[in-house]
């Protein structure tokens, strides 16, 4: 089935919306059944389309934010005012409806259970997405791969996926370190800037300890923390980046 | 199967000319970014530009040398594979076929490469009769790092991920290898009027 999904066309696939899960004040998860799904692997996107009553179609791309096994296809959207589509998929879509999508997409930004070494993951607002389907395939797997999540968000309230991500770290291998760069909670004890070089030179693993980065967010944010790697020492084929969020589609 | 009506969709359209926009693009103001890895970062003094490969000798410039070429100025509308169209964006380069003049080649194909790896792969007849060129300025000014700078390659006819950002040279073949993206899902030619976006497409 995967072999045939690859090397075949990705058809338009009708997706039917299980549940709709606000994860923060601009950000729902959208949960969908989608008959037939090939499966996918962590990181990979699918493309969406919307059609109006008069045939005028809209198509964007998302993040799978679900590991492969999960029962559902969730996709993680961040709602953006002036958007065209993800108003309509975070204020409009509920559970019932169905809407159309062809995937998953990407054979490069995604999560290698066979990494030799550390893996560092590093997300900018919803540049999570894409990150938390590594962290929740690498649950799945039951994998030991020494896992880092360095999370930069706005403050506290706008973090998506604060308890499964609490719980994760649970698990051997795998920790979280957040930043949190606006407003921060009384007796907030991590960092409280924008992730930089000397914040980088603590947080991320040695160069020779790490096989991979990934870096997600919007551009601005990606540019630099790839940038600062590359001035750690880190090999830049090693740090995979993909851009999210308002200039990225 | 027809597509299915998204209940209370509307859509923002823009008064976009029909035939200047390919299915599945929506027009954009901005310029997005999209790279696989971190930007790099070239010295002018040590990039060059090479065409190796099937060719009867190998043809190297040296940013001076490009720069000493005849350039041209191109309004062109661009399409991202990501869904993405720019109208009317305003480059200055070299075309390839300044490039190709005198090189004898067998070859039908080409590959960009570029600092930082990124390869994709183009028939040679994309390339020529005036639908490539190297661009280093961008409405009027030197090409960002961010965007491909100091060169790109520019084939505003295909998805913009065969537009090659920090070009360094294109290698001639016989055959058509896949490039970096063309290896990881995205369609071997890229038409955006065809939406040749992934394979299979």
């Amino acid at each position: 089935m995967a072999g045939t999904a690859v090397l075949g066309r990705l058809n338009w696939r009708v997706a039917d919306v299980v549940e709709v899960r606000p994860e923060t004040s601009r950000t729902k998860t959208i949960a969908f059944d989608v008959p037939d799904w090939p499966g996918h692997q962590a990181g990979q996107h699918v493309d969406v389309r919307l059609t109006a009553e008069d045939g005028y179609q809209a198509e964007r791309s998302y993040s799978i934010a679900s590991a492969s096994d999960a029962s559902t296809l969730e996709l993680t959207v961040e709602r953006l005012d002036d958007g065209e589509v993800s108003p309509y998929l975070t204020e409009e879509l509920r559970p019932g409806d169905a809407i159309e999508l062809r995937g998953p997409v990407g054979g490069y930004f995604v999560w290698d259970s066979s990494a030799a070494g550390n893996v560092f993951l590093v997300a900018g607002g919803s540049g999570v997405v894409p990150l938390m389907a590594m962290a929740r395939q690498r649950n799945a797997e039951g994998s030991g791969i020494p896992t880092r999540l360095l999370y930069s968000a706005r403050a506290l309230e706008d973090v998506i996926y604060r308890d499964e991500l609490a719980q994760l770290t649970q698990e051997d291998g795998f920790d979280v370190v957040y930043t949190l760069t606006r407003a921060q909670p009384s007796g907030w004890q991590g960092y409280d800037r924008r992730v930089d070089r000397d914040l980088l030179a603590e947080v991320a693993p040695a160069p020779p300890e790490l096989a991979v980065s990934f870096v997600c967010g919007p551009t601005p944010f990606v540019e630099a923390v790839a940038g600062a790697l590359v001035e750690l020492g880190h090999e830049p084929m090693r740090i995979k980046t993909e851009r999210f969020g308002p200039t990225g589609g | 199967m027809p597509p299915i009506i998204s209940r209370g969709f509307t859509g923002r359209r823009r008064d976009a000319p029909p035939d200047r926009v390919p299915p599945g693009q929506y027009v954009t103001d901005d310029f997005p970014v999209l790279s696989a890895g971190p930007t790099p970062h070239t010295p002018l003094d040590q990039w060059d530009f090479t065409i190796t490969g099937e060719v009867d000798a190998l043809h190297r410039w040296s940013w001076e040398e490009l720069r000493a070429l005849p350039s041209e100025s191109v309004t062109v509308d661009i399409h991202c594979v990501t869904k993405w169209s720019k109208l009317d964006t305003a480059w200055e380069g070299v075309s390839v076929d300044t490039l190709l003049e005198g090189i004898e080649t067998s070859a039908e194909y080409a590959v960009a490469f570029c600092d930082g790896g990124y390869t994709t792969n183009l028939p040679l007849e994309d390339l020529t009769g005036g639908k490539a060129w190297i661009a280093f300025a961008f409405d009027d000014e030197p090409l960002e790092p961010e965007h491909g700078g100091p060169a790109r390659l520019l084939v505003p006819h295909l998805y913009f991920w065969k537009s090659a950002k920090w070009v360094r040279g294109l290698r001639l073949a016989a055959n058509n290898e896949p490039g970096f993206w063309e290896s990881n899902g995205y369609h071997l030619y890229g038409d955006p009027w065809q939406e040749q976006r992934y394979w299979g497409d």
